[in-house]
């Protein structure tokens, strides 16, 4: 698992995601379905912040159908550029039938907004197209901790067909699970069953 | 017809036909036999709307009337759709459905596999994206018809009904056109004996493994989509989709 994500290609260059705090994961833990702006710090009223400060800011934007991560952590957010004034944000969608897609954009936009940069343009790049091998190792300690497991292997053609991935439970570790669905409740995940604990849980499908 | 003609009706091909079995399968919205065949059915559907979306955000561009992809979804009637007679079929019994889905993945996943390498950079990149959701989309639908094929007495009469009723209609991606034959001689489109090839194989040894009897490859095959003649089972799907907009024109939300 580690392998596949420590050269995820592509991935912004210098942001380093923040600490998953107590207090951080106690906030991702209580958000609701919908996002919100809970727990937004940063402002930049005034004046002109660094592109770290910008990626910092968007980390804390919950994403909307899996809220205990965020757009960064997702590897949704691939890229900031200022051009002058206006704020340039590349985003790729998971999927390309992503309900959620539109809603990403303008919660962007919004947390933006609210933290000072008016100026905003959006771009969508679909290539390269999008990679769980793009969730960060925080992304995934946050997807486990809320009881989704995270991806497992790196989303090679081998992984994706045929080839049975071993999914460890998310809560009790257990190897000895089933796979029940390959569709969950929504497009990015499995719906699995372990062995040892009984429990469902969701897989983050690897594509 | 100029390269960039056929590339827009080629581009509306693969787009229409996404759309026509996307709405298709959100028929079975609600009425599915099982809580999670609703979400993979519903998924499969989304993905696809969401493909669809993709072509015809491009084929609105290559018409370049300043139209967009709504408005070619949903103000274009029968005669203007390219989709494949295949998925406008109706959903019937779930074998049917297992077995309309089936076919289309499997022709869908060599497609979208070799148009990865297609020289127009859009073409391409549109097609990546497509491929990963697709692999699962033909991983499920495979399952089933071994699972239907290879179960019971009944299921396995039913997944036999409904692969030898659907199949006059799997035979028309694979027969091409001028529009095809431009496509791939400009290293755009696919080679259709290829992807024929890679499908019987796959066909052949699904329905084996199913236990089922595959049908003559020779057989005769229903074709006219690529001219935009339909069954008459379009013209349903289409009054019920377009409803909207047809009622009231413009209308956004
Ligand atoms: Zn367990």
């Amino acid at each position: 698992m580690a392998q596949a994500h420590d050269n995820a290609p592509d991935h912004p260059v210098h942001y380093q995601v923040p600490e998953l705090t107590d207090s951080l994961e106690a906030s991702l833990r209580s958000a609701d379905l919908i996002t919100t702006d809970r727990g937004r710090t940063l402002d930049f009223h005034g004046r002109r912040p660094s592109l770290d400060e910008v990626w910092a800011l968007l980390a804390q934007v919950a994403d909307p159908e899996v809220p205990v991560v965020s757009v960064v952590d997702l590897g949704i957010v691939r890229e900031l550029v200022w051009a002058k004034e206006v704020l340039q944000v590349y985003i790729t969608p998971t999927y390309s039938g992503c309900p959620a897609t539109e809603l990403i954009e303008s919660e962007i936009k919004l947390a933006l907004m609210q933290a000072g940069i008016a100026q905003v343009s959006m771009h969508q790049r679909i290539s390269p197209a999008w990679t769980t091998d793009w969730i960060t190792a925080q992304g995934r300690a946050k997807l486990k901790a809320y009881g989704i497991a995270p991806p497992e292997g790196s989303a090679s053609k081998a992984a994706l067909f045929g080839q049975v991935q071993e999914v460890t439970c998310p809560h009790c570790n257990s190897q000895n699970t089933q796979r029940i669905s390959d569709f969950g409740s929504t497009a990015c995940k499995s719906l699995y069953k372990c062995n040892a604990c009984l429990e469902p849980f969701e897989y983050f499908k690897c594509i | 017809m100029t390269n960039q003609e056929a590339l827009t009706d080629y581009v509306l091909r693969l787009g229409d036909s996404a759309l026509i079995l996307g709405q298709r399968l959100c028929e079975w919205c609600g009425r599915a036999p099982a809580v999670e065949e609703e979400m993979a059915l519903m998924n499969v559907g989304l993905d696809l709307i969401g493909q669809a979306r993709n072509w015809m955000e491009y084929a609105v561009e290559l018409q370049g009337q300043g139209q967009d992809a709504d408005q070619l979804a949903f103000t274009r009637d029968a005669h203007q759709y390219r989709n494949l007679l295949l998925v406008e079929q109706p959903n019937g019994n779930y074998a049917d459905t297992c077995a309309r889905q089936y076919f289309y993945d499997a022709w869908h996943y060599f497609t979208l596999k070799a148009l990865c390498d297609s020289s127009d950079a859009r073409v391409a990149e549109i097609a990546a994206k497509g491929l990963k959701e697709v692999t699962y989309h033909l991983r499920r639908s495979s399952e089933w018809i071994k699972r239907l094929g290879d179960g019971t007495e009944q299921s396995h009469a039913k997944m036999q009904a409904a692969i030898d009723e659907i199949w006059t209609y799997t035979g028309e991606a694979f027969i091409a056109d001028a529009v095809d034959e431009q496509m791939q001689a400009a290293g755009i489109g696919v080679d259709l004996a290829l992807i024929h090839e890679q499908w019987r194989a796959h066909v052949e040894a699904t329905l084996q493994e199913a236990t089922l009897t595959c049908p003559d490859m020779q057989a005769y095959m229903q074709q006219g989509s690529k001219q935009g003649i339909h069954t008459e089972r379009l013209g349903f799907i289409l009054a019920e989709m377009q409803f909207l907009q047809r009622a009231y024109p413009h209308s956004t939300w």
